[in-house]
Parts: C-alpha cells; sequence; structure tokens
C-alpha cells in the first residue's frame, strides 16, 4: 500500500514537474529526458543482469523493437483516435505501450531458446539477435530500411517519460522485493538449489527477460517519439553495451544504483563533448575525449579489477 | 501399504561408468531410512536421481504411485520430495530469513499481478509465509538470525539452515545429504534429536546419508549399504553393523 | 553437369581456404576455453592486431629484403608477428584476467569484453578508422592445372590462398606437436582436466595459462597476416566478424576440443563460401549465426566435445 501511494506521488510530482520546466533550455531538457529513458533501459536490464544473474547483451535490440513498432503506428495510425492534441496524445501512449508488448513478444522469442544456454554463450547469442533484429529493421521498406524513419510527432515529454521510469522502477522493487520475486535472486544464486526448492527457473530467467524487454520497448518508443528520428544503427551492439556499462557501473541488483549510474552516464558524453573542446588541453586527451567507447572500454576492465560490484552491488563471493 | 518412494531396479550409466546400479529400495511414509557406504558409493547419486538432476538409464522411480523419473527437479519438488546438498548450497546472496522464505514460492497462492498491484490477497499471504519461515526457524534455533546474510552464519548453522529451506516446500520426504558433517559431537546429538522431533511434528519420510555412524545406527529405523554403486545391504541397524559384506566394504577385504 | 561440379569445387577450394583462417583463431578460442572455462572475447582483436603489426612492420621488413616481396620477407613476417602476438596476449592475460582468476566467471566475462571494446576502440584511435591497404610482401598470382588435365584445369586457387592454407597445416602440425609431445603440452592437457590436481602435481598453472594464451595469440597473429596477403585491405574492426566466425567454428566443433576448432573453422569456411555462391551475399553472416544458434540448441557440446556433467 505504501509503495502504491509513493509510486502515485511521484507521478503527480511528475505532472507539476513537467509543466513548470517547459520553459527550461532545450539542451539541459534533452539530457534530462534522456536520464529517464537510461533509467528505464537499465533498471530493465538489471532485473535479468542483476537480479535474475542472466547475461544479456542485446538489449538495443528490443528497444528497437519499440521504437520502431511504436513510430510505425503513429505515424500510419496517429489521427484514428481523433485529431485534437488529447486524442493523439492518447494514441501515443497507446502506441508506446503496443510497442512494449511486441518487444516482450521478441523477448519471448528470443529468451526461450537462449536462456537454456550458460553464461558466455548466453551472452554472444543474445548480441546476435540484437544483430539480427536490426538487420531485419535494415532490409524493410516499411521501416526505413538503411536510411532511417523520421516524422515522428514530438509526444515525449518531461511527464511521459519519467512517469514510465517511476513505473519501471515501482515494478523491478516491489517484484524483486516480494516473495514471488525472491525466486529471481534464488536463480542467480543457485539454479540447481532453486530448482531442487520448487522454482521454476525456466519460468523466472524468461519472465525477467520478457519484463525487460517490455520496457526496453516503452523506452524505444519514448526516445522514438523525442528524437523524431531513428536509425537501425543507433540500437545496434554499442547501445546495448552502453546499457551494461550502466548496470555494472551502478551495481548489478540495485536498482538505485543503475538509475544512478544512468544519471552518471548520460552526463558524461555530454561532460566529454565539453572536455573535448577545450583547446587548453593536449590533441591527443581532446581526441580521447571524442570516443567515449574507449572510456567506457576502459572504465569496465578497471570496475572489473577493482571494484566489480559497482557503486551500490554486492560483492559476489570469492570461489573457493 | 505401497511405498511413498520406489524405486525399482534403477541404474545410471555415465559413459562406461554405472555410478548407481540395479538399485531397488522403498521408502514408506514415517519411516527414517539411512544410506551408508564407502565415499563413491553413489549415496549423493541416488539422491540426484530421486530428485530429478540426474535421469537414470535404467529402471523406474515411482513417488506416491506415480513416476517421476526424468522430470524437472521443481516438478518432482513440488510433487513432495525435498532436499539438502552435500556441498552446501545457500542462496549466498539472501538472508536467512530470504533462504527460507525462497523456498515458500512452491506453494505461493498469488501470481506476479498480485505481487504487483500488492491486494489483501498478497498482503495476507506474505504475513502467512512470515509466520511460516518463522515457525520454522525457530524450531531449529536460527531465528535470532533471520536478517543476517545467510554466509555470515557458522559452518553448523548453515547446514540447518539447508534443512528448514527443505522444510519449507512442505514436502513428504525428506532427503539429507550429510547434515552432520562438520559438527562437534554437541551439535551432533542435538540434530538427531531435531530431526526426529521434524519427522514427527510434519509426518515426513526421512532418508539419510551420513558418515557418521553413530548419527545413522542411532535414528535410523532401517539402513540401505551401497558400494561401488549396488545396494549390498539392507536391514535394521543392529542387523547391519554385524554384516560382514557392509564391513568389508568399509575396511576392505 | 560437369559445370556444376566445377562450380561446387571451387567454391570449395575457396571456402577450405576461408575456413583455415577461421580455424586458426577458432584454436585460440579452444585453447583457452580449454584450461580456463572463459570465452576470451578479445581474442579475434588479436588476429586485427597481426595484421595491424604486419601493416607497420611490412615496409621494413621489405627493406631488409631488399624491398623484393618474396616467400623470405612472409616467413620473417609470420615469425616476427606470432612473437609479437603472443607477446600481447600473455600481457592481457597478466594484466586483466589472471588477478580475477579467484572471480565469478561473469566478472571475467565483463573484463574480456572491455578489453575487447578497449583494443577496438583503441585501434580506431591508433590506427585511424578507414582501412588501410596491406604491404605487398608476396607476388600474388593465380594457380591452376595446365589445359592438358581437362577440365579440371578450370580450378584455380590464388597463390596467396594456397600458401595460406600450407601454412595452416604446417602450424596444425606443430600445434599438435606441442601438445602430444612436448612437457608443456602435456601440462596443458592436464589443466584442461583438473586445474587442483594438476598444480598438486607439479605444474605451475600460471604459467601453463600464459603459454596457452601466448600460443592461441601467435596462431591468431598469423591469421592476421595470412588474411591480409589475400585480402589487402585491414581496418581496426576486422576482428569483430572474423572473431565472432571463429567463435562459432570452436563451438561447432566442440570447445575445448583442439581437432574440433580446427574442423569447426574449415566447416564454417566452406558454409560461408557455399552460401555466398549459391545463396546471397546478404545472407552470410546471418546462416553462420544460424548454425551457433542450432548447435547450441542442438548439441551444444558441438561436433567433436563430451559432455561436462556440473558436480551435484
Amino acid at each position: 500500500m505504501r509503495s502504491q501511494l509513493l509510486l502515485l506521488l511521484t507521478l503527480v510530482a511528475c505532472g507539476v514537474i513537467s509543466t513548470l520546466s517547459s520553459g527550461m533550455n532545450p539542451y539541459y531538457y534533452d539530457i534530462l529526458v534522456g536520464i529517464g529513458i537510461n533509467i528505464i533501459l537499465a533498471a530493465g536490464l538489471n532485473l535479468v543482469n542483476g537480479y535474475t544473474g542472466q547475461f544479456s547483451l542485446g538489449h538495443a535490440g528490443f528497444m528497437a523493437v519499440g521504437a520502431y513498432g511504436s513510430s510505425w503506428l503513429t505515424l500510419s495510425y496517429g489521427y484514428v483516435l481523433g485529431s485534437s492534441s488529447i486524442a493523439m496524445s492518447a494514441f501515443y501512449v497507446l502506441a508506446l505501450l503496443l510497442g512494449g508488448i511486441g518487444a516482450a513478444l521478441v523477448g519471448l522469442i528470443v529468451g526461450i531458446p537462449s536462456l537454456r544456454l550458460r553464461g558466455d554463450y548466453l551472452a554472444i547469442v543474445t548480441l546476435g539477435f540484437n544483430e539480427i533484429i536490426k538487420g531485419i529493421i535494415q532490409n524493410c521498406e516499411a521501416l526505413g530500411a538503411q536510411r532511417g524513419l523520421g516524422g515522428m510527432v514530438l509526444h515525449t515529454n518531461f511527464f511521459w517519460t519519467f512517469a514510465f521510469a517511476a513505473l519501471t522502477v515501482y515494478v523491478v522493487v516491489s517484484l524483486v522485493n516480494s516473495t514471488y520475486g525472491r525466486g529471481f535472486l534464488a536463480v542467480k544464486d543457485d539454479e540447481i538449489a532453486a530448482e531442487a526448492m520448487g522454482i521454476n527457473t525456466t519460468k523466472y530467467k524468461v519472465l525477467a527477460f520478457v519484463l525487460a524487454a517490455f520496457f526496453a520497448g516503452i523506452a524505444g518508443g519514448l526516445y522514438a517519439h523525442f528524437k523524431q528520428f531513428i536509425h537501425p544503427e543507433g540500437f545496434n551492439f554499442i547501445k546495448s553495451v552502453d546499457i551494461v556499462v550502466m548496470v555494472i557501473l551502478g551495481g548489478m541488483g540495485s536498482t538505485i544504483g543503475v538509475c544512478l549510474a544512468a544519471v552518471l552516464l548520460t552526463i558524461l558524453p555530454e561532460l566529454l563533448r565539453y572536455v573535448s573542446r577545450i583547446d587548453a588541453l593536449p590533441e591527443w586527451l581532446r581526441h580521447v575525449t571524442e570516443n567515449r567507447m574507449i572510456l567506457y572500454s576502459l572504465l569496465l576492465i578497471i570496475l572489473m579489477l577493482t571494484r566489480p560490484q559497482g557503486l551500490f552491488g554486492v560483492r559476489l563471493p570469492r570461489k573457493k | 501399504m505401497s511405498a511413498l518412494l520406489d524405486l525399482n531396479q534403477v541404474t545410471v550409466q555415465f559413459g562406461g561408468l554405472k555410478a548407481v546400479s540395479d538399485v531397488s529400495l522403498q521408502i514408506h511414509t514415517g519411516e527414517l531410512v539411512g544410506l551408508i557406504g564407502p565415499n563413491g558409493a553413489g549415496k549423493t547419486t541416488v539422491f540426484n536421481l530421486i530428485t530429478g538432476v540426474y535421469r537414470p538409464t535404467m529402471g523406474s522411480i515411482r513417488f506416491a504411485n506415480k513416476a517421476v523419473s526424468g522430470q524437472r527437479p521443481y516438478k518432482i519438488t513440488a510433487r513432495g520430495i525435498a532436499r539438502t546438498f552435500q556441498n552446501i548450497r545457500l542462496f549466498g546472496s539472501l538472508t536467512v530469513f530470504d533462504n527460507v522464505r525462497a523456498a515458500c514460492n512452491l506453494h505461493l497462492r498469488h501470481g506476479i499481478s498480485q505481487a504487483l498491484l500488492r491486494g489483501p490477497k498478497f498482503s495476507r499471504e506474505e504475513a502467512d509465509i512470515e509466520g511460516q519461515v518463522m515457525e520454522l526457524l525457530e524450531i531449529f534455533g536460527l531465528e535470532k538470525e533471520r536478517d543476517n546474510h545467510c554466509r555470515s552464519l557458522p559452518y553448523g548453522d548453515q547446514r540447518r539452515l539447508e534443512i528448514v529451506r527443505a522444510l519449507a516446500t512442505k514436502p513428504k520426504l525428506l532427503l539429507l545429504d550429510e547434515p552432520a558433517a562438520g559438527m562437534n559431537p554437541t551439535e551432533k546429538a542435538e540434530l538427531m534429536k531435531l530431526i526426529r522431533f521434524t519427522q514427527e511434528k510434519f509426518g515426513l519420510a526421512v532418508l539419510l546419508v551420513e558418515h557418521d555412524m553413530k548419527v545413522v545406527m542411532g535414528i535410523c529405523q532401517r539402513i540401505v549399504v551401497l558400494d561401488y554403486g549396488k545396494k549390498i545391504a539392507e536391514g535394521p541397524p543392529e542387523e547391519i553393523r554385524c554384516n560382514p559384506k557392509v564391513i568389508a566394504a568399509y575396511l576392505g577385504t | 553437369m560437369a559445370d556444376k561440379i566445377i562450380l561446387f569445387l571451387q567454391q570449395l577450394i575457396n571456402g577450405l581456404a576461408q575456413g583455415s583462417i577461421y580455424a586458426l583463431i577458432a584454436l585460440g578460442y579452444t585453447m583457452v576455453f580449454g584450461v580456463l572455462r572463459f570465452i576470451n572475447f578479445a581474442h579475434g582483436d588479436v588476429y586485427m592486431l597481426g595484421a595491424f603489426a604486419g601493416f607497420y612492420i611490412g615496409p621494413r621488413m621489405l627493406h631488409l629484403f631488399g624491398d623484393k616481396p618474396g616467400y623470405g620477407v612472409l616467413v620473417s613476417m609470420l615469425l616476427v608477428t606470432m612473437i609479437l602476438c603472443a607477446l600481447i596476449g600473455v600481457l592481457i592475460e597478466w594484466l586483466c584476467y589472471r588477478p580475477l582468476r579467484d572471480r565469478p566467471k561473469l566478472t571475467v566475462l565483463i573484463t574480456a569484453i572491455g578489453v575487447s571494446l578497449f583494443l577496438e576502440n583503441g585501434g580506431q584511435f591508433l590506427f585511424g578508422a578507414d582501412p588501410k591497404s596491406f604491404p605487398e610482401i608476396l607476388t600474388d598470382s593465380y594457380l591452376s592445372l595446365p589445359e592438358s588435365w581437362g577440365r579440371i584445369s578450370e580450378l584455380g586457387i590464388q597463390l596467396s590462398a594456397a600458401i595460406s592454407m600450407l601454412v595452416t597445416v604446417i602450424l596444425l602440425f606443430g600445434l599438435r606437436h606441442i601438445v602430444l609431445h612436448t612437457k608443456m603440452g602435456m601440462a596443458m592437457r592436464a589443466l584442461s582436466f583438473n586445474p587442483v590436481a594438476a598444480s598438486l602435481m607439479g605444474i605451475n598453472n600460471s604459467v601453463v595459462i600464459a603459454f596457452t594464451f601466448g600460443l592461441g595469440s601467435a596462431l591468431a597473429g598469423a591469421a592476421g597476416i595470412l588474411t591480409s596477403i589475400q585480402q589487402p585491405s585491414i581496418d581496426p574492426l576486422m576482428g569483430v566478424n572474423a572473431g565472432l566466425k571463429a567463435f562459432v567454428a570452436a563451438v561447432l566443433g566442440g570447445i575445448g576440443n583442439l581437432p574440433g576448432a580446427a574442423l569447426g573453422g574449415i566447416l564454417i569456411g566452406v558454409i560461408e563460401t557455399m552460401v555466398v555462391g549459391y545463396v546471397s551475399p546478404t545472407y552470410r553472416d546471418a546462416i553462420v549465426f544460424g548454425v551457433l544458434i542450432l548447435i547450441l540448441l542442438v548439441k551444444p557440446t558441438g561436433l567433436l566435445g563430451a559432455s561436462e556433467q556440473e558436480k551435484v
């Protein structure tokens, strides 16, 4: 009861902030919405990678399904409920949800065969499915193929972004803290013991996967109707790594940590861009900051070597 | 009275090795049976066969008159068989309380939608579970540790926690794999009492693998002896103690 | 009819040439998995580094040989690159994987991904992202049998491809000798069966692991050179695609199984070439990927691999 009240309050707060922020500097507004979208992506993936211990490396694929799915819907049928802004917004939310459901279905198709595989194989297979999804979009004329898809109406605003972000966090946290949700953690800790205690490990793995995919789809839809243009290369392996880094930095198994990491890593590329323009710094340093992947990969290595539990995660025990 | 658990000529083969060969054994409700044998005799393998980790190459396993061989472990647990492990397999990142709570999932009446919406049904059941878990923890004297991480418990307590966790699945048959390992004599005596107590309280059948002969002879009504994957003797403790084949298996001829 | 057979055989030959490259890279994956039970994500990028080592050292090497391309240059290039890549492999293991020896598998997996990304993006940063042209260290030509042999003379192969296959065979035999007939090889095999027992028998696990990494990386480096003499266009991301395919090859053959990796490599090379020839070039990567998914679903231990049961 308490948590639902909190959720409601958060939604109201989002509404208030949203109306107040309409005059905000567009650059900062951009970053803010970006943070919200990344929170949805990271908190969702954390359910799979963090709480259930399955290493999925293709999350951007589900984001793509949601992005393209919802975009196609609003572009083709946006007027179906009427042409007033309320009607169009309503349809937009419907499209977002349908995009999420589509992503969840794809998550089901990908998850059922893949989740039988152990750690390293699962990572590669999910990576592969990411590429397959991207490939399908690239070959689909109705979705703009290699040219990308544009012209979506700017429906996404602070309210919708953070309303869904709050919803995502609420779902993940309340689920994991229930008795039902302890099953996810049991699967992560010891699959064999979990099965022996009557927990259907496959069900939990697939469930986490499908839920995370749903939220990624919503995030994709939000993104598409914010940038108003999407391109297949925006949902490639690099994007998946972006999300994974957020989960790892935040600490797998800590939703707060992951949200914090999402904030940090949304701001970081902007900071780097700023640094790369400072004339006073040496040329090579400026070049490095332009390529955030070098720094991200170094971050991954250093994190694993020094603080694998990230910011807020629980340190996994060493093998005996 | 038909057996609760019925293993009939069960064999499991890995490559060329028959880890368990032509083993038949029956356990009835309320019985406390011991399973002993030298190291490598196949005792844990029998557990793994019963609980579905391995599938028998030959023979059949029936529980409560229904076949269980080849089913997934969680389904077998749902039928009413629970176990502990030779090498402790607790849920390492969870607290003592949550380790047991996780095992309550099996009999959960509500599903994911309730877990999210958190209506009255959810709250009631969560309160129920709180009560059940605490009751089990109290029997084993672990209630004060409830919020501690399970890994911070001393070894003996961790072993007992595993038993508590298994009991949370409301089994009819409990398989205990060396529950007394690493305990001192006082703890062992305490454990023997606890096993008998829970058996009576919950009406369980128990199959116990143990190396400590005092424990085995002390509480088991019947003992089955394995050697090299085969059953070499079966009977009450007094018989087994003097059985020349058993002695030879342990001491070597 | 004869036309179809000739076409098929030609594709087969091309596939074998490509497959030998994958085989060399796949061996590295499988060897490291054998001793550490871990998939070195960064392995494909060592192949790329080998090609780039050749790019930078090549002109100097040519110079030593009087600016004349030939077998002398090639062999020296191979040796130098193999040693260099071996050192790189050992360095990566020592810096990034060794400190994580007793950590959960997931930690090392993530580190490996980090190393791979670092090598790729670092490569783009250092070498520039645009493709470079590998120096000509071997004058290429097209080999085929004389016309008097009949229709078979229609089959042909590039000299570079033939040399590549020959070098691969030599290296495979060399590897076989090391694994079967040397103490280090025996240590590698012991380690892959049981690390604890191996160390109890006096084997220095760390040295063996370092050696394994070095050996695998050397083969990957050689593959880098051999690819570059056939296709002179190299870029810092070339290890991604080849590495992934070689990984599929290793899994196909049975991860941890050396002959399996070689077999897998050849099979993937042939399958890939056949798909390009008979189906469509656009499906090339997808089909190889499909093979991976199929194998993992049907027989995850691969063609020659053995089942591994976790002890409960």
